[in-house]
């Protein structure tokens, strides 16, 4: 008995004193190995008087456990204290800066042009395209603009041959052409694409955007318009109310015909859309006229509806308060990082337009 | 179209403001573009006296005025006119007034030594005639008790600039709106009464329409006043041509203009002593000549309508009068002419001959063909009130009679187009006031158009005209409902969007540039095609429709180097062209990259980009939108821009069906020529039209999952082979040697130079081996490793290093 009281008083402060891994292993071997102290008591147990042998045992099996523990323990101890010790010294700055990544980002005019698709996808349009060169039927003819109307001087256009038969498109006017003579009504389309007028300065560009919307069908009138477009202007510029105004207007495609003004005023020098008493014309519309319809094959008695043109990039110039027209082509690193959309900003109609 | 609300108030009795007159117009579709206060600088020029002159001390032509500028200020002025003289009431300008012709803001200044406060002025110095003859003599009786007062005080009524749309000839007039105005409930048409000319005395010039093929003018009025003095206009005339921004001319001239701006009937003076025994109008025949008023000389083309007497031409007509039958200060006998011209031949001639006036403006738009006696009416009235003279009978020529269009109208088509109702007493008073005539035809109504409105076709036009005067506002709005029965995008407009994302994604900024570029720059990367150039270009270096994203991509890209930037990434998509008719066009997304990776970087070496980058975006951009990797077959042939050895073209399929995109390194060359500066400039085109886009939609592109737990292997394998074999080619062998068992390749080390003859190089790949249904053992793995070595050396004339 004195004998493993003895050994497990030795051992207990051996263990408490401050060793490493290599004598803790030592003090395992000289305990528990083979041979060991504690084994050795083990195969002694056979030995002992039969009276005490119960005591014995029970006893030893204490001491071992408790020796085994503290072992156990021990090393944990001197492990942690290794780990922390390489952990402290692989310590980095990390306010260094991380590895570099560049940010792409959609041109305003494109994430426009998707803002603008995903509103009329909502009540029904669908996208339609045509080519950037026209030929002058398209592109005016069969718009009820003949050649000698003066209308034609409303449009600087581009002339791709000297017979002035091909060039390039100055609306997107001539997709409602293509789109009713490629298929029977019912149309309901928004056509978005590049336009082209010889006109060049703060407010005009050689090229700019347009989107086209065509909605032909039994019944369509003049309230569906002012609907149509009320809803978009909404949705577009993210407000609750708008102010609105129609007033009379003449496009020789469109009969009656309207411009649409949004009410604004400056804030902080800055424009806010749908408040305030000042006018912003944004768009031309009206009712396609019955001459149109009948050069694209479509029966006016039978049917009849709006067509509407707006200026995608003077929308975006509205929304996101750009100022200059021409900064939108001239493709400046600085410019396009600033009025940029990150790729992952797709405007839909449940995440809503913007972020 | 300029007028003034006074003016408008000769035609119309109205209690509104001009306020509410600017918001009218607007809703009745005569957009008030402007609103312009006269210059508020003319409310400085006084009426003023001369109260005592001497000369000059120092100057023989100048003297020295005292000068009553009203409310006891005396002053003294310096003045170099003839007349200027004790006695006489003029207009004086202070200092700090600006001078109307030449812009000059007056200072008290000394003049030869003599200080002088202000100035006396001229009729030409504030643009009230060309009269430069000494200051204006304003009339003792209507003035002596004016003298401080402001001269142009009557005259500070609003210019309001009204954009006539194309199809609006009658508001070109003030009448015209006038009578819209009315119809809108804005007040009432005065029914002004023109005088008749009322003569015993009949023209006794000549005229004569010839009766040719393509004659532009239908009707020729006209009527000779004799004995006529010229004059400047009297001050009402005068005033009322100021208010609209105009310049007084002489009296004549100025009362054609007046006539022409009130009623929009253009007409024509001539000296009639300067007629050639009379006017014929006719055709034009190629190589006639003629001086005209701008004083340009015209050479004409073949059937171009022209006025002519024996002599030649006289004048374009409704566009320009020549200068040799104008009259002047001195004309003794005035012909005026007022006639109808066809808009298509004003037009057609103009654009030739690449004229505007004011006269082709409106003829071009349609002038009221009933209008002619009116016109020459009140024009002769006021010459022979202002100018004295006798007046000759009309006289009209015509070749065609004009008449009316008439409209059945079924006032039921107004609420189907408008959405709304209006009553029949409505619809006939609207019409009646815009001067149709009304009758009623069971359901429908019978109008007859009036005569200025050649705008008025169908049934369409007259809807226009009732919902425009009874006003937009009435339109209800009917919500849109959303059903969508269409999807919004086709599969290739989903490609597009797709697309442009994928790429924006990959770090590089959206550009968009102009379709039409620089020949000298798009000839660098037109694979040698007909350039297609624009005939009328908005510069020299924007002459031509681009043959590639390229021409324009890289100028931009270079400017944003200057600007300082050096790696840099953009792309474009949009369309390029391959001719000029309509369809020659295909969408293609291009994109630059320049510069280095990790440039001043505390990690990392910096490299340059390489063309493995981009072909890396290319590709991944590609997998992206759904196309296999393992599909794609690359080859070496890329057009000249690109680097010969550093590029490649992407297909499909091993077909070579579709070329999907083009990438690499950017030729040195056209670095050179286009002189940009950077480490490394890379490329890629991905060509839209040929992705083939998939009939399946995502939900059946997905297929079966299926994958292995059984134990995978991965063994490495070190080829020699010559330097010319690809390694898509040793790939392609070693994935067709068994498709169950070999799950993925890799070429994970390239190697050339010591050890290896020089016409070959080392490729090591490592393929991961794999069966779906069973753990391999070593005899499996060793036959397999044995095939791999067969065949690639069998198929490659590969060796085995060892």
């Amino acid at each position: 008995m004195s004998d493993i009281k003895k050994i497990k008083d030795e051992y207990l402060s051996k263990l408490k004193s401050k060793i490493d891994i290599n004598q803790v292993n030592q003090i395992k071997t000289e305990l528990f190995g083979k041979n060991g102290l504690i084994s050795s008591q083990f195969k002694n147990i056979g030995s002992v008087a039969e009276t005490e042998r119960k005591k014995f045992a029970a006893d030893l099996n204490s001491i071992k456990d408790e020796l085994q523990d503290l072992i156990n323990s021990k090393v944990n101890e001197i492990e942690t204290a290794e780990i922390n010790e390489k952990l402290a010294k692989e310590k980095v700055d990390i306010t260094l800066p991380e590895r570099s990544f560049v940010q792409g980002k959609i041109h305003p005019v494109s994430q426009t042009i998707d803002e603008i698709s995903s509103i009329f996808s909502e009540i029904g349009f669908s996208v339609e395209e045509g080519p950037d060169v026209e030929n002058e039927y398209y592109n005016f003819t069969a718009l009820n603009t003949p050649d000698n109307h003066p209308a034609r001087d409303m449009h600087d256009t581009f002339y791709l041959d000297e017979n002035k038969e091909f060039l390039l498109r100055t609306h997107t006017s001539p997709v409602q052409i293509r789109t009713m003579l490629k298929e029977k009504p019912p149309y309901k389309i928004i056509a978005p694409g590049r336009t082209y007028r010889s006109d060049s300065d703060q407010t005009h560009a050689p090229m700019f955007h347009q989107v086209e919307g065509l909605h032909i069908d039994k019944d369509i009138n003049m309230g569906h318009l002012k609907g149509c477009l009320n809803y978009f202007i909404k949705e577009f510029f993210e407000v609750d109310k708008i102010k609105m105004r129609f007033r009379p207007s003449h496009f020789p495609f469109t009969e009656p015909s309207a411009e649409v003004d949004i009410g604004y005023e400056i804030k902080d020098g800055k424009i806010v859309i749908g408040e305030g008493d000042k006018w912003l014309e944004i768009l031309g519309c009206g009712m396609v006229h019955p001459n149109v319809l009948k050069n694209a094959k479509v029966d006016p008695l039978n049917y009849q509806g709006y067509a509407f043109g707006i200026g995608i990039d003077r929308l975006a110039m509205l929304k996101y308060g750009i100022n200059d027209l021409r900064a939108f082509f001239e493709c400046d690193y600085r410019w396009l990082n600033h009025y940029g959309f990150d790729p992952l900003d797709v405007p839909t109609s449940y995440r809503g337009l913007s972020r | 179209m300029k007028i003034t609300f006074d003016w408008l108030k000769d035609h119309l009795d109205t209690k509104f403001s001009e306020d509410q007159l600017l918001e009218k117009l607007t809703d009745i579709g005569l957009e008030v573009e402007s609103v312009e206060k006269p210059s508020s600088d003319l409310e400085k020029f006084l009426v003023a006296k001369i109260l005592k002159t001497e000369p000059h001390p120092d100057a023989d032509r100048l003297k020295i005025c005292d000068v009553d500028i009203g409310n006891q200020n005396i002053l003294k002025v310096v003045c170099g006119a003839p007349n200027a003289r004790e006695g006489l009431i003029t207009i004086y300008a202070p200092p700090g007034a600006v001078i109307p012709k030449n812009k000059m803001k007056l200072v008290v200044a000394k003049i030869r030594g003599i200080t002088s406060h202000g100035m006396l002025c001229s009729e030409s110095e504030l643009n009230l005639s060309e009269d430069s003859e000494g200051i204006i003599e304003l009339n003792e009786k209507n003035y002596a008790n004016k003298v401080g007062e402001n001269y142009f005080s009557k005259n500070t009524t609003n210019i309001i600039d009204i954009s006539i749309t194309p199809n609006r000839p009658d508001c070109l007039g003030v009448k015209g709106i006038a009578r819209d105005l009315a119809a809108a409930g804005f007040g009432k048409l005065k029914n002004l009464k023109t005088n008749k000319i009322n003569s015993k005395e009949k023209q006794s010039v000549s005229v004569k329409i010839l009766n040719e093929k393509n004659q532009g003018c239908s009707l020729f009025g006209s009527c000779l006043i004799t004995n006529v003095k010229n004059t400047q206009s009297p001050d009402w005339l005068k005033e009322k041509i100021i208010s609209i921004g105009q310049k007084p001319i002489s009296a004549i001239v100025d009362i054609t203009n007046y006539v022409m701006f009130d009623l929009n009937r253009p007409l024509h003076a001539y000296d009639a002593d300067k007629i050639d025994k009379g006017i014929v109008v006719r055709n034009s025949k190629k190589g006639e000549s003629f001086k005209a008023l701008d004083n340009k000389d015209y050479k004409l083309e073949n059937d171009m309508c022209v006025i002519s007497d024996n002599t030649g031409v006289l004048g374009l007509g409704g566009i320009i009068g020549g200068e040799r039958s104008g009259t002047e200060l001195d004309t003794k006998n005035v012909l005026i002419e007022s006639a109808y011209f066809d808009p298509r031949s004003v037009r057609k001639t103009a654009k030739q001959l690449n004229i505007d006036t004011d006269a082709k403006f409106r003829f071009e738009r349609g002038i009221d063909p009933l209008s002619i006696e009116q016109g020459l009416n009140r024009a002769a009235e006021l010459i022979v009130e202002i100018c004295g003279g006798s007046v000759s009978s009309i006289d009209v020529q015509s070749i065609k009679e004009f008449k009316n269009t008439i409209i059945d109208f079924n006032p039921e088509s107004f609420k189907k187009i408008t959405g709304f109702e209006i009553s029949n007493k409505e619809i006939l008073e609207i019409l009646n006031n815009l001067g149709f005539i009304v009758e009623k035809k069971k359901n429908n109504l019978s109008l007859i158009v009036p005569s200025w409105r050649p705008d008025i076709n169908q049934e369409i036009d007259i809807i226009e005209e009732l919902v425009r005067i009874s006003g937009y506002d009435k339109i209800e709005i009917i919500q849109p409902t959303k059903v969508r029965n269409k999807p919004t995008l086709n599969k290739s407009q989903k490609l597009f969007h797709f697309l442009q994302r994928a790429v924006a994604s990959k770090g590089y900024l959206e550009a968009i540039t102009w379709s039409f570029s620089d020949s000298k720059i798009n000839e660098l990367f037109c694979k040698n095609k007909n350039q297609s150039k624009i005939v009328n270009p908005i510069s020299a270096d924007l002459n031509v429709l681009r043959n590639s994203i390229f021409s324009n991509l890289i100028i931009y890209l270079n400017k944003n180097i200057n600007r300082g930037f050096k790696d840099l990434a953009l792309f474009e998509i949009g369309p390029i062209f391959n001719g000029t008719k309509p369809g020659e066009q295909e969408t293609v997304l291009t994109g630059l990259k320049a510069g280095k990776i990790s440039r001043s970087s505390w990690l990392e070496k910096s490299r340059n980009v390489d063309v493995f980058d981009i072909k890396k975006d290319v590709i991944q951009t590609l997998v992206e939108a759904g196309y296999h990797k393992s599909k794609l077959y690359i080859d070496d042939q890329t057009p000249d821009y690109y680097h010969p050895g550093k590029s490649g073209r992407i297909f499909l399929n091993k077909g070579k069906e579709n070329l999907a995109a083009y990438f690499g390194e950017i030729h040195p060359n056209i670095l050179k020529k286009i002189d940009i500066k950077t480490e490394a400039l890379m490329g890629f085109e991905i060509f839209l039209d040929n992705l083939k886009v998939t009939k399946k939609s995502l939900k059946d592109q997905k297929t079966k999952y299926e994958t292995s737990d059984f134990q995978k292997s991965e063994r490495d394998f070190a080829f020699i082979v010559d330097k010319k074999i690809e390694a898509q080619e040793i790939l392609e062998v070693i994935n067709n040697i068994d498709k169950e068992l070999i799950k993925n390749s890799n070429i994970f080390d390239v190697y050339e130079g010591e050890n290896i003859p020089s016409d070959k190089k080392s490729v090591a790949i490592n393929l991961t081996i794999q069966s779906s249904d069973k753990t391999l053992n070593d005899d499996d793995l060793d036959r397999i490793n044995k095939l791999v070595i067969e065949t690639v050396e069998k198929k490659i004339g590969a060796k085995i290093r060892s």
